[in-house]
């Protein structure tokens, strides 16, 4: 079943995914005869972006690339999901809400256009905050967590642990594994991000780390999960005098990793 | 026709309470058979058990503690053995990884090496939430059973009996995790069937 971008949003069940442009699957993904050897030997991406041994544009010379332009922002948990808690009554839905006001405004400094998957109490479901990215034309996301564990006051990024090869070669991918096309970049964008945090927070290690998150696995952008630690702290300002230090590598490894990623807009697409 | 009911109607009653009774009695049998940890049979071979546990309390990463156990050979019986082992935690709590209240409920391993561990709830409510907690707990069970159960390629992570989405909120549970590594990349072919005469 083929369904349309603009209606991702609805989608409730393990449908294909139509791409509107097989250009920006040729930015990321790899022919199906080459699918294996670019798993175990990737290759960096050229000036443009697009990986070695991609499909071609079918917009031909014609095509404009834009740039990275959106940042979808995921506050994790809400509603009755509080997430991690601290004894103090410290809750992860909150902190992340709080955090994404001030990464918001930095990744807007650095002219990023920000969605956010939500603005209060809600709690979307995990294929609904993919969906508002999946949505977006040329966007990343990340998501933001609190963790109940680790050292006080570092930080982590994790990407997604390798899925299966997606070898559909109508330009469709798997709801279920949408963000098997976009390890690389997720890898790459992570290792900005976790480098930029790594300056601010000691004790954060120095690149991004894999783990089977289930946020990320449906997100067709590059993807990453920033966890902050920990709920644990006594006092919640702790917590909260860590917020401009992951806005601004958060922005900072975004601006970053803007020219690894180009998408070719459609002929009359959104300039 | 009243004298008849009068007469009848005690009797079903107490046939209802005892068929509830048997009911009670059997599903609380079949709870107490899955729970029942698995003996340690002293004549097995003691081996050599690696048991993987946090290295520090506030590190994501995990040790080795090598223990002499008497296992079985039998893979099945072998891993729970191991498992409930490493659900009992280490000398140091602090160290632990599973949560105390976890228990195992089954463990099942199909021909293609795909082996399916169902937890009580405790696993899913009792994990701190986080990624690096959950992405721990799951790194515990799946590096024990590399070490010590080699039939094991992939792992399945049910909770009570059923699939679940995240173990506590984040780490995805709907797939399978690799357990060994160098046998998961030549997944077997399943067992024919046997033909019926």
């Amino acid at each position: 079943m083929l369904i349309e971008v603009g209606n991702i949003l609805r989608v409730r069940s393990l449908f294909l995914i139509v791409l509107p442009s097989l250009a920006l699957l040729g930015a990321v993904m790899v022919s199906p005869s080459q699918a294996p050897s670019q798993a175990s030997t990737p290759s960096a991406p050229s000036p443009q972006g697009v990986a070695a041994g991609s499909v071609p544009s079918p917009f031909g010379a014609q095509a404009q690339q834009a740039g990275l332009n959106i940042v979808v922002l995921d506050p994790a948990h809400g509603g009755t999901d509080s997430g991690a808690r601290g004894t103090g009554g410290i809750r992860e839905s909150e902190i992340v809400l709080d955090f994404a006001i001030q990464v918001r405004h930095a990744l807007e400094a650095q002219g990023f256009q920000v969605v956010q998957t939500r603005q209060g109490n809600e709690d979307p479901s995990f294929d609904d905050r993919s969906a508002t990215a999946n949505a977006q034309r040329g966007a990343v996301f990340v998501t933001l967590h609190v963790s109940s564990t680790g050292v006080p006051g570092s930080a982590r990024v994790y990407v997604n642990s390798e899925l299966p090869p997606v070898t559909d070669s109508n330009g469709m991918i798997p709801w279920d594994r949408a963000q098997a096309p976009f390890l690389d970049l997720s890898r790459k964008l992570g290792d900005l991000v976790q480098g930029f945090l790594a300056q601010h927070f000691r004790g954060s290690p120095e690149s991004a780390q894999t783990a089977t998150v289930r946020q990320l696995r449906t997100t067709a952008a590059p993807a990453i999960a920033v966890e902050i630690s920990s709920v644990t702290v006594g006092d919640r300002a702790d917590l909260d005098r860590m917020a401009p230090g992951v806005a601004d590598a958060i922005a900072r490894g975004a601006a970053a990793f803007k020219p690894s990623y180009v998408v070719p807009n459609t002929r009359g697409g959104l300039q | 026709m009243l004298l008849a009911a009068a007469i009848i109607f005690p009797i079903l009653r107490g046939r209802m309470k005892r068929a509830a009774r048997l009911q009670q009695q059997s599903e609380e049998q079949a709870r107490r058979e899955l729970t029942q940890p698995i003996a340690i049979n002293p004549g097995d071979p003691r081996v050599k058990t690696k048991l993987f546990w946090a290295s520090d309390s506030n590190d994501s990463t995990l040790a080795p503690v090598t223990v002499d156990l008497p296992l079985s050979n039998d893979p099945v019986l072998r891993a729970k053995q191991v498992l409930n082992t490493l659900l009992a935690g280490p000398v140091d709590a602090e160290l632990r990884t599973l949560p105390p209240e976890a228990v195992l409920l089954a463990f099942y391993l199909l021909p293609d090496g795909t082996a399916i561990a169902d937890f009580s709830e405790a696993m899913a409510t009792s994990v701190p939430s986080g990624i690096v907690s959950e992405q721990l707990a799951v790194n515990s069970i799946t590096r024990t059973l590399e070490a010590n159960v080699p039939q094991v390629r992939r792992m399945k992570i049910l909770i009570h009996g059923q699939e679940v989405e995240t173990l506590a909120g984040h780490l995805d549970l709907t797939g399978t995790f690799v357990v060994n590594t160098n046998l998961a990349q030549t997944p077997q072919k399943p067992a024919p069937t046997p033909s019926r005469r």
